[in-house]
């Protein structure tokens, strides 16, 4: 990576020829000179970027009008390109829009430097840059798709017209919203499957022979997959020249602090271990556990057993809110036992994977706690497993039939439901706290169960259900917990309009957003 | 041969005799060398062995044929596992550098456990199996094998009884064996139907192709109902019994639209056979077909639901995920995973795959029909020079795991043809230069 050390000439020419078309598929590193103060608010801005990206693929279906709208705001907000121009008579583009692209184009790269370093933050960038780059890709109007592709010198085989008129049954019912007439009209793409596998896995498309046929309508499935393929290529590079530029002191602790913001707080700092006894969990799971806990919660105690996605999710949100892990072992023990599981049993089979999650085998992590968009988007529960969200993954009439044994009232029950068909599991949830706490509103955004907890005993009266001797790092711990949800608003706001004040509003913008 | 003879107790004494005598341990490794077309290709691939009192060996490996023969005799575990092809020797994965040792490549697997039917099956439950609900395998070896074949492509499927509740497939294609992670999930989630845990009662929601969420009526799906409705009645309707008792008639109807189950509790006072009682769900599904309300597929979704192949995902998600190793013995029933041949899959009967102590048996059993078996042993003797080698071919075949070793090698031989145009792309190149 030559970036940003090497000198090289600015040459506005070469500017216009690399930021000629809206989209890029970023392919050549910058090789200007910026500032250090510039280097950060560039990154800085794009880390809201996908941040936003990732917050809206969970609360909207990808690329319906609302997301849409949403991120084309987003990105104007924060000075992006946002929208390719409406006017393509105008060949070149102006100077404020080349701007954009070109704070685009540098972001991309800073953000390359600051996310090659684990597999998960490989994993979080490229998903959040390939959401970026299909809701960008299918603003372009057709002319400015074509040429996309032309510039960039992508070429997909096609089918011929004989071949297309033998399959053509096949390729109307089983391609997405194509039509008989359109079928003619369009050309097919001929591809491996494993380069279409966002229509393979939702069956969206016709596949025989391994070989999947796209509408070119659909083309963005195989332009996409190019670009993870690139980008996922380019990271691991990244990550090879990576020491060259952790040798230069003034960028290394900016990067590290970039990549750690991504998640927000991973609530695995445990102050508090040990300040809950085992026999206060009954309690809690009533009072401050979120609903996806308790369910897990009950039906461990109803069945004596978990499996594995309910352990680890469980498992996890218990050591976050403080128990240790002699207390864990014997509270999956104990549990365990009243079943069909022995101790000896539970020590051979059992008693690893939970020193595991506290990293004490193997290769030895330090498991954190599951945030609500792990457990909605990952590992779906399947028959036996009680993990997962309540509100994503439960029938409509079981979840109300649950909410009403908790006491929820009508109104408050169907305005949850109605937050669940509208695919708002993490509104659903706040809603559900709300009820359950009597808060007209909320003063925080809630993305994780850990955090749901810590929320509520705050409510609750800052944790009298927690043993008594709540010494000074507890507090300290509530208190800053405080600060930031009560300041995330302003700080929020702040942070779109003020770009380069510094990183710790970073990290208060990613905690609360 | 009842499994109650099997006592695992016994296992210390028979394994000697099994991995010395009759794994087929020629044919294992020339499954898993796959023609020496890569490099390291054995030697790199990950075994682990459960041993006595559930002791766990992770990151076993061997260089050779021998050297695995040896092992497994020396330590004669109670269960083998495979795992992925690594990028360097696991036995020695200790000694690199963390982060450099990687999975690399495996077979696509496949693992389908009855006990995943639990909620729709009324015979049996956990671990239990008999057949009435085995014929759920069948459906789903049905279904998954046209689908692999078919619409992904690949050749050789190698389906094996897991030994006790359950059944494997490891696609062993050289294109299955290099997908990605990201791949292999696709995979499997486009032959996943069945969707939700126990919070969610409706499993199946089919949609004609508008709502971007459900899964829609596609080819596939049309496929997979051809080979579902062929078994849903004697299966569903008559072993399961799903439309008698009152319970489960419950089950079945919370799966109906609100209006048709109405209806349908009425018409049920007066009809009482299953099989009229199912014309009768079939009659309401035709007429609301007609009609533009929510829920037109319920016939359909209440058949996916009940027979549809329930895979677990993560097994084959996972590059490095062990799946227990054909051959191996199940150390609760004592019955060999053996491979099926889909070409008797109606008959396979799970019960009378041969246990470890019935193939022992037969091996000290006196030999019968020794002289019609000489012919054909006596070629082997000639072209075999290793006595000892000979010996233990004429061992498994003197016994019940004979015919499943004989499809094992057809198997292989399929693949060996593919191999041989690999290799001979390899010394055409090599000419080249």
């Amino acid at each position: 990576m030559q970036f940003p050390s090497r000198r090289k000439k600015f040459i506005t020419n070469s500017q216009t020829e690399l930021y000629g078309h809206p989209l890029q598929f970023y392919g050549q590193p910058p090789l200007e000179n910026i500032s250090l103060t510039e280097f950060e608010a560039l990154a800085v801005d794009r880390l809201k970027l996908l941040k936003t990206i990732e917050n809206l693929g969970v609360s909207y279906v990808k690329l319906s009008d609302q997301y849409t709208k949403k991120l084309q705001f987003e990105s104007k907000t924060l000075n992006f390109p946002y929208r390719p121009d409406a006017d393509d008579r105008k060949s070149q583009a102006g100077p404020i829009e080349l701007e954009k692209r070109r704070k685009d184009h540098i972001s991309h790269f800073i953000l390359r430097l600051a996310y090659c370093q684990t597999e998960d933050l490989r994993r979080w960038f490229i998903q959040q840059e390939v959401d970026l780059f299909r809701h960008r890709f299918n603003d372009l109007n057709p002319k400015q798709k074509l040429e996309f592709l032309h510039r960039n010198n992508l070429q997909y085989e096609t089918i011929s017209v004989e071949e297309k008129k033998t399959l053509k049954d096949k390729l109307v019912k089983s391609s997405y919203a194509a039509s008989g007439v359109t079928v003619e009209d369009q050309e097919f793409y001929k591809v491996p499957f494993q380069d279409a596998l966002d229509l393979v896995r939702t069956r969206k498309v016709y596949l025989k022979a391994g070989y999947v046929y796209i509408p070119h309508h659909d083309i963005v499935t195989i332009v996409l997959n190019d670009f993870r393929t690139r980008l996922s290529k380019a990271l691991a590079l990244t990550a090879r020249s990576l020491p060259a530029v952790h040798s230069d002191e003034r960028l290394q602790p900016l990067l590290n602090h970039l990549s750690h913001a991504y998640v927000g707080q991973d609530y695995s700092i445990q102050k508090n271990v040990g300040k809950i006894s085992l026999e206060q969990i009954d309690s809690l799971s009533g009072k401050s556990f979120p609903l996806c806990m308790r369910q897990i919660h009950q039906s461990l105690r109803e069945n004596h057993h978990l499996r594995h996605g309910g352990r680890m999710q469980y498992g996890l949100f218990l050591k976050g809110i403080g128990l240790s892990l002699e207390q864990a072992l014997q509270f999956w023990r104990s549990e365990f036992i009243k079943g069909k599981v022995d101790a000896d049993k539970f020590d051979k089979a059992y008693a690893y994977s939970i020193r595991h999650m506290f990293g004490k085998e193997g290769k030895r992590t330090d498991y954190t706690p599951y945030s609500c968009m792990k457990v909605i988007l990952s590992n779906a529960p399947s028959q036996g497993d009680h993990h997962g969200c309540p509100f994503r993954h439960s029938d409509p009439e079981l979840l109300k039939q649950k909410l009403q044994f908790y006491k929820v009232s009508p109104s408050g029950i169907s305005q949850i439901l109605e937050l669940v068909k509208g695919m708002h599991y993490q509104l659903a949830c706040q809603k559900y706290f709300e009820l359950t706490h009597n808060l007209e509103d909320a003063s925080f955004s809630l993305n994780h169960p850990n955090q749901y907890f810590i929320e509520s005993q705050k409510v609750l009266g800052g944790g009298k259900d927690i043993k008594r001797e709540m010494d000074a790092p507890q507090r300290s711990q509530e208190n800053s917990a405080t600060r930031g949800s009560s300041a995330a608003p302003e700080e929020a706001a702040n942070a779109s309009q003020d770009l380069a004040e510094g990183t710790e509003e970073l990290d208060s913008f990613f905690q609360d957003a | 041969m009842p499994s109650s003879d099997y006592d695992s107790a016994c296992l210390p004494d028979i394994l000697p005799l099994y991995y010395r005598r009759l794994f087929p341990f020629s044919q294992y490794y020339r499954w898993l060398n796959y023609g020496g077309v890569q490099k390291n290709y054995f030697q790199n691939r990950e075994f682990s062995f459960t041993l006595k009192d559930d002791i766990y060996v992770r990151y076993q490996s061997f260089s050779t044929q021998t050297e695995l023969e040896k092992e497994m005799q020396k330590m004669n575990p109670y269960k083998i596992d495979i795992g992925a092809i690594y990028s360097h020797r696991p036995n020695q994965h200790n000694t690199v550098k963390s982060g450099t040792f990687q999975a690399l490549e495996k077979e696509l697997v496949f693992d389908i456990d009855m006990t995943d039917y639990d909620d729709v099956r009324s015979c049996c439950s956990a671990a239990d199996i008999c057949c009435k609900c085995w014929t759920l395998m069948t459906i789903a070896i049905h279904i998954l094998d046209r689908a692999l074949r078919e619409d992904f492509g690949f050749q050789h499927l190698l389906w094996v009884y897991s030994g006790r509740r359950g059944v494997h497939c490891w696609v062993c294609d050289e294109a299955a064996r290099k997908l990605s992670v990201a791949a292999r999930s696709a995979v499997a989630e486009y032959l996943s139907l069945v969707k939700g845990g126990d919070e969610m009662m409706k499993k199946v929601v089919l949609t004609d192709p508008i709502h971007p969420l459900s899964v829609c009526i596609c080819d596939f799906n049309r496929e997979s109902l051809a080979v579902v409705e062929q078994y849903f009645s004697r299966y569903a309707l008559q072993d399961q019994d799903i439309l008698g008792r009152k319970e489960s008639v419950d089950k079945v109807l919370a799966l109906t639209p609100e209006d048709v189950r109405k209806e349908l509790q009425e018409d049920f006072l007066y009809e009482k056979k299953p099989e009229n009682r199912w014309k009768l769900v079939k009659e309401q599904a035709r007429r609301r077909r007609g009609t533009s309300k929510k829920g037109q597929y319920f016939e359909e979704e209440i058949m996916l639901q009940y027979c549809y192949p329930r895979l677990d995902v993560n097994v084959s998600k996972g590059v490095n995920h062990l799946l227990k190793s054909p051959f191996s013995v199940h150390p609760k029933t004592g019955r060999i995973s053996v491979p099926m041949d889909l070409k008797e899959l109606e008959t396979f009967d799970p019960f009378a795959v041969p246990t470890i102590n019935l193939i022992c048996e037969e091996l000290d059993r006196p030999r019968t029909g020794e002289e019609e078996e000489k012919t054909e042993d006596t070629k082997e003797k000639e072209s075999e020079q290793d006595a000892a080698e000979s010996r233990k071919i004429r061992d498994y075949k003197r016994t019940s795991l004979a015919k499943y070793v004989k499809y094992f090698d057809q198997f292989l031989d399929g693949m060996a043809r593919s191999w041989k145009g690999e290799l001979l792309k390899k010394s055409d190149l090599q000419k080249d230069f």
